[in-house]
């Protein structure tokens, strides 16, 4: 039982983490998008993020027990005990990286919430209920804008395709099953990664082709985010998203 | 590829008043940008209302912002957006001829005709 | 001449009645534009102020604090766009007024010139400078040019969360440790004074008073409203257990209200100049933004041209 639970909250982690540090990412980014149509909905996308969040981790605080919390989760972790892929921790270098990276998660986000919500573990299956209405809707705002920047003007389609070919590489970690996420599937608790990648390299062709973009043939970019292996960035995205409860620890908010 | 004037022109750069960036002068579509009207139904059985408006280059991303802008609060489950150019308005300074001459047509409200108390069902 | 003066007699009686001022109606110039002045500042003040408190979203304390702020910064880039639509009407552009705005030449409330330095400053521009902002929302509901007016009804709908949010923000920490409380108090030290400040100059400074009084987008002077925040607060600032940094402020009874000491004047006109703490990088923030996203702006227009494009060749063959 109590090995179940370890999988199973390291699965939570797995699923809460990407949408914690992306979520992180675009909040940076209120208060200074390119329009303010665009400002507020970045910051929706952000706000349906941090929600999916705190389901999964106040799920994953229950079955820890103790004295675990939503916010001891989140913040008071080690930066190897975070288990996203690079692609949600890369910087916002410019509004192509916010899209790029923002479709390339949605594409895969989609049909994973497609088979959680079939899922045999009743509280993911009933986050997945809910964030696969919000995910539905971050996929098509982020596909109108790969379409709108690929297909734009020259300087943008430029810059679309380099944020992708940067990106695009760092995709393939999605579907590399890690040893949680196998026995979570095999539990039919979890996602089965294979069938997703083909969906996901069908809607990327799809999307790709109306937004005058080529797919990159880079290698995959060996990484391991869900082992806890991070890039330079994450440092610094948990020296702020941390700061409050390292400074001050043990006081409530 | 672009028709638009405005974008192959050189930017010019204007000195800022009291700080040491500058302005991109023609970054700024004096004129205006497309504005889009947007008009939300808040449940079914009632009728669109006019909310507000916004900016948006074209049908699809004008649906989105107003999804995005005027539905963060659970304000409707209907839109309709549409530019503002394609509205085609009254002049208030005819409103004399356009509207007054309703007034004195009382005899289309029902309080108009006399009946009795007692009388029921009419 | 005379028809002119005809004209804006029959309009003031207009407002007199109570009647809204729409767009296209006749207005005098000078209605137009005080009009598109103080909705732009307004405006203004909404944008600009998206970035003190943005500058604590990555860091707040908890989950819960997090989509709070953020809702609540983002409300305010949403009521910026009412503010500025509602300008529109007016026959001026957003951009025409973004510009104003990143030349320097436009104003904006100086509150947002000053730092948030700590987590408490998000709970003090909470209370304190949304609830001086509401003072003014709340009058500005019933003015007379009905976009104003609109725009104005929906932003105080939305923002009624805001000031309860800083409060309890506040309560918290003082419901906390000492260190806890200290930085509340810190906090309130340093916003009160600015956050007086917001109500403007003394009605004896400001010469539009009048004017704004006789056209409903004032109808009670600067003076008067911030007798109100300061008559609310105190009592406010009680329940905490903080106090505000003022010797001066004790309660009258004859006049039923608080007495309280002199604003520094000369720091108000020293930010309002453009001299206070962050004027130079808030306005270099929004230069920045702005700038950044002239690319993302183009491409969305030159995608929607060839579009269009495409229809209309769909359509004639």
């Amino acid at each position: 039982m109590e090995n179940k639970n370890k999988s199973l909250i390291d699965y939570l982690l797995i699923l809460g983490d990407n949408s914690l540090i992306l979520g992180h990412r675009l909040s940076e980014l209120c208060g200074h998008g390119p329009s303010l149509e665009t400002d507020i909905a970045l910051t929706n996308i952000s706000l349906d993020l941090f929600g999916q969040v705190r389901s999964y981790f106040q799920y994953a605080a229950e079955l820890t027990g103790g004295e675990a919390t939503e916010d001891t989760i989140a913040m008071k972790r080690v930066d190897r005990e975070y288990r996203h892929t690079w692609l949600v921790e890369q910087a916002n270098k410019d509004f192509a990286y916010v899209i790029g990276r923002q479709f390339l998660f949605d594409a895969f986000h989609l049909p994973l919430l497609e088979q959680l919500v079939n899922s045999k573990d009743e509280m993911i299956a009933a986050v997945a209920a809910k964030s696969i209405k919000e995910s539905r809707y971050h996929l098509r705002f982020s596909s109108s804008w790969m379409e709108r920047l690929g297909d734009g003007t020259q300087e943008s389609h430029q810059r679309m395709q380099t944020a992708i070919n940067d990106l695009y590489p760092f995709t393939y970690e999605f579907f590399e099953e890690t040893a949680t996420e196998k026995i979570m599937h095999e539990a039919g608790i979890g996602a089965n990664l294979k069938t997703i990648e083909t969906t996901y390299r069908q809607t990327i062709k799809d999307v790709f082709a109306k937004a005058n973009l080529e797919i990159p043939s880079a290698p995959p970019r060996k990484t391991d985010g869900k082992k806890g292996i991070h890039s330079e960035q994450l440092g610094f995205i948990l020296a702020e998203l941390q700061y409050m409860q390292r400074a001050y620890p043990n006081m409530t908010w | 590829m672009q028709k638009n004037e405005r974008k192959k022109k050189e930017p010019q750069k204007q000195a800022n008043l009291f700080t040491n960036y500058t302005i991109i002068t023609n970054q700024y579509n004096m004129k205006g940008n497309p504005i889009w009207e947007v008009f939300i139904r808040s449940k079914n059985g009632l009728e669109h209302r006019h909310v507000g408006s916004l900016h948006a280059e074209d049908a699809k991303m004008a649906m989105e912002n107003a999804r995005d802008v005027y539905t963060r609060r659970q304000e409707g489950v209907s839109i309709w957006v549409v530019e503002s150019k394609h509205i085609t308005a009254s002049n208030p300074s005819e409103n004399g001829e356009m509207f007054d001459p309703a007034k004195d047509k009382a005899y289309r409200h029902p309080t108009f005709y006399d009946l009795p108390d007692e009388l029921e069902h009419i | 001449m005379e028809k002119i003066v005809d004209q804006e007699a029959a309009f003031q009686a207009r407002i007199d009645a109570g009647e809204k001022i729409e767009p296209k109606d006749w207005m005098p110039e000078k209605y137009r534009k005080t009009h598109i002045r103080q909705i732009s500042q307004h405006a203004h003040s909404e944008i600009v102020g998206m970035l003190p408190e943005g500058n604590w979203i990555t860091r707040t304390p908890t989950l819960r604090r997090k989509v709070g702020l953020l809702a609540k910064v983002q409300d305010e880039a949403g009521h910026g766009l009412y503010l500025y639509s509602a300008a529109e009407t007016l026959g001026i552009s957003r951009d025409e007024l973004f510009h104003q705005l990143h030349i320097g030449k436009a104003k904006y409330s100086s509150i947002f010139n000053y730092p948030t330095m700590t987590w408490a400053d998000i709970g003090a521009i909470g209370w304190l400078v949304d609830g001086a902002a509401i003072i003014n929302q709340v009058m500005l509901t019933r003015t007379s040019f009905g976009p104003y007016a609109r725009a104005m009804v929906r932003i105080c709908k939305e923002e009624s969360f805001h000031q309860r949010q800083g409060y309890e923000i506040m309560l918290t920490l003082c419901e906390g440790t000492p260190e806890q409380k200290a930085m509340a108090q810190d906090a309130l030290n340093r916003w009160w004074w600015p956050s007086l400040m917001m109500f403007g100059p003394r009605d004896a400074e400001s010469p539009n008073t009048e004017q704004s009084v006789k056209w409903k987008i004032k109808r009670k002077t600067n003076d008067e409203l911030r007798q109100q925040f300061i008559d609310i607060t105190i009592p406010q600032a009680e329940i905490l257990g903080i106090t505000v940094p003022d010797p001066d402020l004790k309660w009258n009874e004859e006049r039923q209200h608080y007495d309280f000491g002199e604003i520094d004047w000369d720091e108000f006109w020293q930010v309002v100049k453009g001299n206070g703490p962050c004027n130079k990088e808030r306005l270099q923030a929004r230069n920045d933004a702005w700038n950044n996203g002239a690319w993302v702006r183009n491409a969305a227009r030159a995608h929607a041209e060839k579009r269009a494009e495409k229809e209309r060749t769909a359509e004639a063959s």
